[in-house]
């Protein structure tokens, strides 16, 4: 239960974060928590198998949620270096509509 | 027809590995042999769906375990009409704008931009196909992600990065919110096969939430108002090619994974009737909204991509008709009809817009004043392509908008039928505006110089997607299962 709740409040700091941040990078940073927090409610909140075991399901699809995170972020960041690179900033202040 | 046990799970692996075999290769191929892989894989694709319809026409739904694992343990395709079609239409459409792409990307962004493209192209597509496929609640999050990475990509080709990094994060936060929604229903029925889930879900808090969690995840990927803002400046700024995949089939993505759970979890949650009242009513916003933005627009791809919102704000509206006993049948032929319709129509559209700019260098409406003259072909097929957005019949979204106003006034719920109505009015706003400047005179005198040469192949990749959303018309519904 504790790592639920644990979850969730991960989630939700997360969730704040990535649109409270100006930051490109600190939004990402902010995904990553919160991507963490749903890992965590995923594991923890499948029940334990008939015989007392671990269900190891829940266990795989984070593992492929790891995966995915891991590729979001490393193509984030790259898109972030080029933000900077091309228009030197590191946020997305809605500003007139570029061509 | 016998053949279909033998054929069926061939054309499926085939839609699936191909393109994303093909797309590896393409990074290291490239070239001529590279485009011909591309789109003879496209026109493979297309095939293998033609195949799989007749399949499913022939002997009802396909399901496939994959490695012969029956679910709860394996992994199951399902192959129905709606998979089917999904399929072969999909690959049609890439393989009219791989052909439009060849000749436009050069011309557009210069030399080289080709190459970047066809292996996201390819990809995008294995990844569609896998999504139509999928069975079961993860795996449609996993293929959805693989398209969103896909999707990203296309836009940050040539487009604006911060339009890429707003949808990459919205794409991100959704996907998060619908892997709790899974965890949330495997931890309580112990399952994530659809067709488990439809047998064995209880109404019930965690079912109403998990539902809930996966449905805002899908509508932020699905561009579902009002979660839609990242759409028009990542479909408007991506290059046109790039852009008629997004607004065309892309954009779907989210609505049919929200359409196969509303099709099988959904009634079993018991949810109240509100619910489904509530995505009409934000569908009517979008229809709403997205029509009026698109109306204020001064350039072309950004009235397209605004108009992909109002379209996709219909797809909503068709969920309370669906949710309805008696008006499900029409409800669900109408949203298909329209999912494939604005398919071809709306990448029909983005690539006559990519023909103008490829000759203009721009696409700001008040300048394309003459185009018409200029290229009447292109000015025919962005009229073509707009009867079906607005639905005037024959063409394909006139039979949608015909059925779903059927399902909305079988199944007592006239309001929805004034949604349709009024949306198709101001669809016809946004469309004749766009006609009408590329109909109007130029300024000045008429001069006779020759216009700026336009490739052949990319007037007659636009046209055929247009002639296929209007020839979608005489589909008759009923054999849409």
């Amino acid at each position: 239960m504790m790592f639920i709740l644990l979850g969730a409040v991960l989630f939700a700091l997360g969730l704040y974060g990535a649109f409270a941040r100006r930051n490109v990078v600190l939004k990402l940073v902010a995904v990553n928590i919160a991507s963490s927090g749903v890992f965590l409610v995923v594991v923890s909140v499948a029940p334990p198998l008939p015989d007392g075991g671990t269900d190891p399901l829940p266990q795989a699809l984070v593992l492929t949620g790891i995966v995915i995170s891991v590729a979001v972020t490393a193509f984030g960041l790259a898109l972030a270096r080029r933000l900077g690179a091309d228009e030197g900033r590191a946020t997305l202040d809605d500003e007139e509509e570029t061509s | 027809m016998s053949l279909a046990p033998l054929l069926i799970p061939w054309a499926a692996a085939l839609a699936l590995a191909l393109p994303l075999l093909a797309g590896a290769a393409c990074f290291v191929v490239g070239g001529r042999a590279a485009a011909t892989l591309a789109l003879g894989v496209a026109v493979l694709s297309s095939a293998a769906g033609i195949v799989l319809t007749a399949g499913v026409e022939a002997d009802g739904v396909q399901r496939l375990a994959l490695a012969g694992w029956a679910p709860p343990l394996g992994i199951v395709w399902r192959i129905d009409g709606l998979a089917a079609l999904a399929v072969a239409l999909t690959g049609l459409i890439f393989a009219a704008v791989l052909v439009h792409a060849e000749k436009s990307l050069d011309l557009l962004r210069g030399e080289g931009l080709s190459e970047a493209f066809r292996p996201l192209a390819l990809v995008l597509l294995g990844g569609l196909n896998a999504l139509y496929m999928a069975n079961d609640v993860f795996n449609l999050y996993v293929t959805l992600e693989l398209v969103t990475l896909a999707a990203v990509g296309m836009v940050a080709l040539a487009g604006d990065p911060a339009a890429a990094l707003r949808y990459l994060l919205v794409g991100v936060l959704g996907a998060l919110a619908y892997m709790l929604g899974c965890g949330l229903l495997y931890a309580a029925f112990g399952t994530l096969d659809l067709d488990l889930l439809a047998g064995r879900v209880e109404p019930g808090g965690t079912a109403s939430a998990a539902l809930a969690l996966m449905i805002v995840g899908v509508m932020a990927k699905g561009a579902l108002f009002p979660l839609h803002g990242w759409l028009p400046p990542a479909h408007g700024s991506a290059v046109a090619p790039a852009s008629a995949l997004l607004s065309g089939v892309v954009a779907k993505g989210g609505f049919y994974v929200l359409l196969r759970l509303w099709l099988d979890v959904y009634p079993a949650t018991g949810a109240a009737p509100a619910a489904a009242q509530i995505l009409g009513v934000l569908g009517t916003l979008a229809v709403l909204w997205g029509s009026l933005q698109a109306i204020r627009q001064t350039r072309l791809k950004v009235l397209l991509a605004y108009s992909t919102v109002a379209q996709l704000g219909y797809l909503m509206v068709s969920l309370p008709l669906i949710a309805s006993a008696a008006g499900h049948a029409s409800g669900l032929a109408g949203a298909l009809h329209l999912m494939a319709s604005h398919a071809c129509a709306k990448a029909a559209m983005f690539l006559t817009a990519g023909s103008l700019i490829a000759t203009r260098g721009h696409d700001r409406l008040a300048d394309l004043k003459g185009a018409a003259h200029d290229h009447p072909m292109t000015a025919f097929t962005l009229g073509l392509a707009g009867m079906t957005l607005m639905g005037l019949p024959p063409s394909g979204g006139f039979i949608a908008k015909w059925l779903l106003l059927d399902a909305s006034l079988r199944s007592g719920q006239w309001w929805w039928a004034a949604v349709i109505l009024g949306g198709s009015l101001l669809a016809g706003v946004y469309v004749f505006l766009a006609v009408s400047w590329s109909m109007s005179r130029p300024p000045g005198e008429p001069s006779d110089a020759q216009p700026p040469p336009l490739p052949r192949r990319l007037e007659f990749a636009a046209l055929a997607l247009a002639l296929v959303a209007m020839a979608l018309g005489f589909v008759s519904a009923e054999h849409i299962p």
